[in-house]
């Protein structure tokens, strides 16, 4: 079940119009993001599908609704990078015509994110367990800049089998980084199983707690779910002075039948009849979201 | 050269507003002036190299100097892959410090020893190493890292007392002029030359300096004195691959300097399974004392 995790003195906002309003744009982005990513992966005959839809809402959520525009963010988990590329584009920092050379010879877009290529990428990043030290460092760097800088690193949960996240996550809850937040894509599935089989991680709120991090549970897919979560920790990065860690419940794959909740979604690209059938089912699943939204207001 | 260093560290402190200092939990009785210096720009980021090196790669990314100090194989080999992918591959300054590279830990034993740091920095992209051969040197080259817009990584060990003028810190300097055979050396090792107690021996030596990597191309007074003497001789305080003979052959080649007769004298690790000094294990090494002295004798006499 999704949880979420509540402190004292903190409810969540009553909706309003304009909250509709933002959940449904928020929700045409991520399906235009979502057709341009799978448009490339199409294109280029390959993987990491799944990875990109695991998180492609907390993306735009992220670019879109919490992010200020100083603010800097780290896809530690680099494999996801189309969907990132497709951001970019999609808030026009990115060339949306470059998208067509994803994966082809002499690109700036290989598979995993360039090396100072891209000023929204200031890391190469797709080696796991670097991005959370990353952005550890710039965080101090801008405290001692004096600025209010924040900065957001998106990890897969796969990662945190690598010690440095540990040690970065030590690091980061010694010093009270609270211009850190820390977004875990809780997919529940690694390189070639489930992350409860292949190294265990739960209880993880409870690890993240104990290491000093003001825990939050969310539903990764769900924008309701992830604009509460920003009012919510709003207020908590001023009051709690612990930093934030975001468990951001996923499916891999998400909303495409075939792929959801698989570990073949990692790898395998899509045939046409996947690819056709794939749009239909976002196209469908983006309707029902959209209506959910306009209930919900 | 450590309490060097870290005086040059503090006296760096009054010129420069970007710098930060970052130790993986060690330094003690030797960093507590920069600490006291550098106040919020010093980080003890624990004993957690990963975490450390990738974190200067932030505050690289965010227009601060990082120096990265910790026992050498802590720094150079414990975190290699975040100096790989954060620190070189995106071409930030940050200035890694591996104290007691060689045998310099001595009797600590292999774990704290490092045989290897020379050539596992210099393979790095956008990499330059800085070695220091005298204690005169390490400030020089303080200011010359921080000078220095790549990544950088400085090998300290312990200083060498070369009975001599020793020119200031460069990528190439002669040492000394001798008479039939041209040494390179690279580091405090080269000391040890001017103490085998043979001065007959020690007059026969050229001595050269080489103090950073990628090696410069070799200086036209070097390549006149190979070309005379026909007899080239390395000393390193390292492991033969990657070292300064490998680098330095490659240098002949291209450089078309070709001597006659080509010998390394490196680290050979620990062939007897026992432990010692910095100086013992530089001598079962045949890098010090009659061990050296044998080695040269064969080059030089035949």
């Amino acid at each position: 079940m999704i949880g979420f995790r509540r402190f004292a003195g903190e409810d969540e906002q009553p909706l309003t119009d304009s909250r509709t309003a933002e959940r449904l744009q928020l929700q045409e982005r991520v399906f235009s993001v979502k057709k341009r990513f799978l448009a490339m992966y199409k294109m280029a005959n390959a993987g990491h599908i799944g990875s990109s839809l695991s998180c492609a809402e907390i993306l735009v959520f992220l670019k879109h609704a919490w992010m200020r525009d100083e603010d800097t963010f780290i896809l530690s988990k680099g494999h996801a990078v189309a969907a990132f590329y497709a951001l970019l584009a999609e808030a026009n920092a990115l060339d949306p015509r470059e998208l067509d050379t994803f994966y082809k010879d002499g690109t700036r877009l290989p598979a995993l994110p360039p090396v100072n290529a891209i000023k929204e990428i200031p890391f190469a990043t797709g080696s796991l367990g670097h991005g959370l030290s990353l952005c550890a460092g710039m965080a101090v760097g801008a405290i001692l800049n004096r600025s209010e800088r924040r900065f957001f690193c998106l990890t897969s949960d796969g990662e945190l089998d690598e010690g440095s996240t540990w040690e970065a996550a030590l690091f980061i809850a010694h010093r009270k980084l609270t211009n850190v937040v820390w977004l875990i894509d809780r997919n529940r599935i690694q390189g070639i199983g489930g992350t409860e089989e292949v190294l265990a991680l739960e209880p993880l709120d409870a690890k993240l707690d104990a290491f000093g991090f003001h825990v939050v549970a969310v539903d990764g897919h769900d924008f309701a779910s992830l604009l509460a979560l920003r009012d919510a920790c709003s207020r908590a990065l001023t009051s709690q002075g612990r930093p934030l860690a975001v468990i951001s419940n996923t499916i891999k794959g998400h909303g495409i039948r075939h792929m959801q909740d698989t570990v073949a979604s990692h790898y395998l690209p899509m045939d046409d009849a996947q690819y056709t059938q794939a749009l239909d089912e976002l196209a469908i699943a983006h309707a029902a979201a959209l209506a959910g939204a306009r209930d919900a207001g | 050269m450590r309490d060097e260093f870290a005086q040059a560290m503090i006296a760096l402190f009054g010129e420069r507003s970007d710098l930060v200092f970052v130790t993986g939990d060690v330094g003690y009785m030797a960093l507590e002036g920069i600490a006291q210096t550098y106040g919020e720009r010093f980080i003890n980021a624990g004993i957690a190299e990963q975490n450390m090196v990738s974190l200067a790669a932030g505050l690289a990314r965010e227009g601060h100097l990082p120096w990265v100090y910790s026992i050498a194989p802590f720094v150079a080999f414990r975190p290699y892959e975040q100096i790989r992918t954060d620190v070189c591959l995106h071409r930030l300054p940050v200035k890694l410090v591996g104290n007691g590279g060689g045998y310099g830990y001595g009797i600590m034993g292999a774990t704290h020893h490092a045989l290897e740091d020379v050539g596992a920095m210099r393979v790095l992209p956008n990499m330059r190493l800085y070695v220091p051969l005298t204690a005169t040197d390490v400030g020089q080259v303080v200011n010359m890292m921080a000078q220095d817009p790549l990544p950088n990584y400085l090998r300290l060990n312990t200083s060498a007392g070369i009975p001599a003028e020793v020119p200031p810190f460069a990528p190439w300097r002669r040492i000394k002029r001798g008479r039939t055979t041209v040494v390179v050396g690279l580091g405090p090792v080269v000391g040890n030359l001017f103490e085998m107690g043979d001065e007959e021996l020690l007059d026969d030596l050229e001595i050269w300096s080489v103090g950073t990597f990628p090696l410069d191309e070799l200086p036209a007074d070097l390549i006149a004195s190979i070309e005379e003497k026909r007899r080239v001789v390395t000393i390193e305080e390292h492991y033969l691959p990657c070292g300064l003979a490998e680098a330095l052959s490659y240098r002949l080649l291209r450089q078309r300097a070709y001597p006659q007769s080509f010998t390394s004298l490196h680290a050979k690790g620990y062939p007897s399974g026992r432990y010692g000094s910095q100086r013992w294990h530089q001598e079962e090494s045949g890098l010090a004392g009659q061990a050296l002295r044998s080695e040269l004798e064969r080059v030089v006499r035949g």
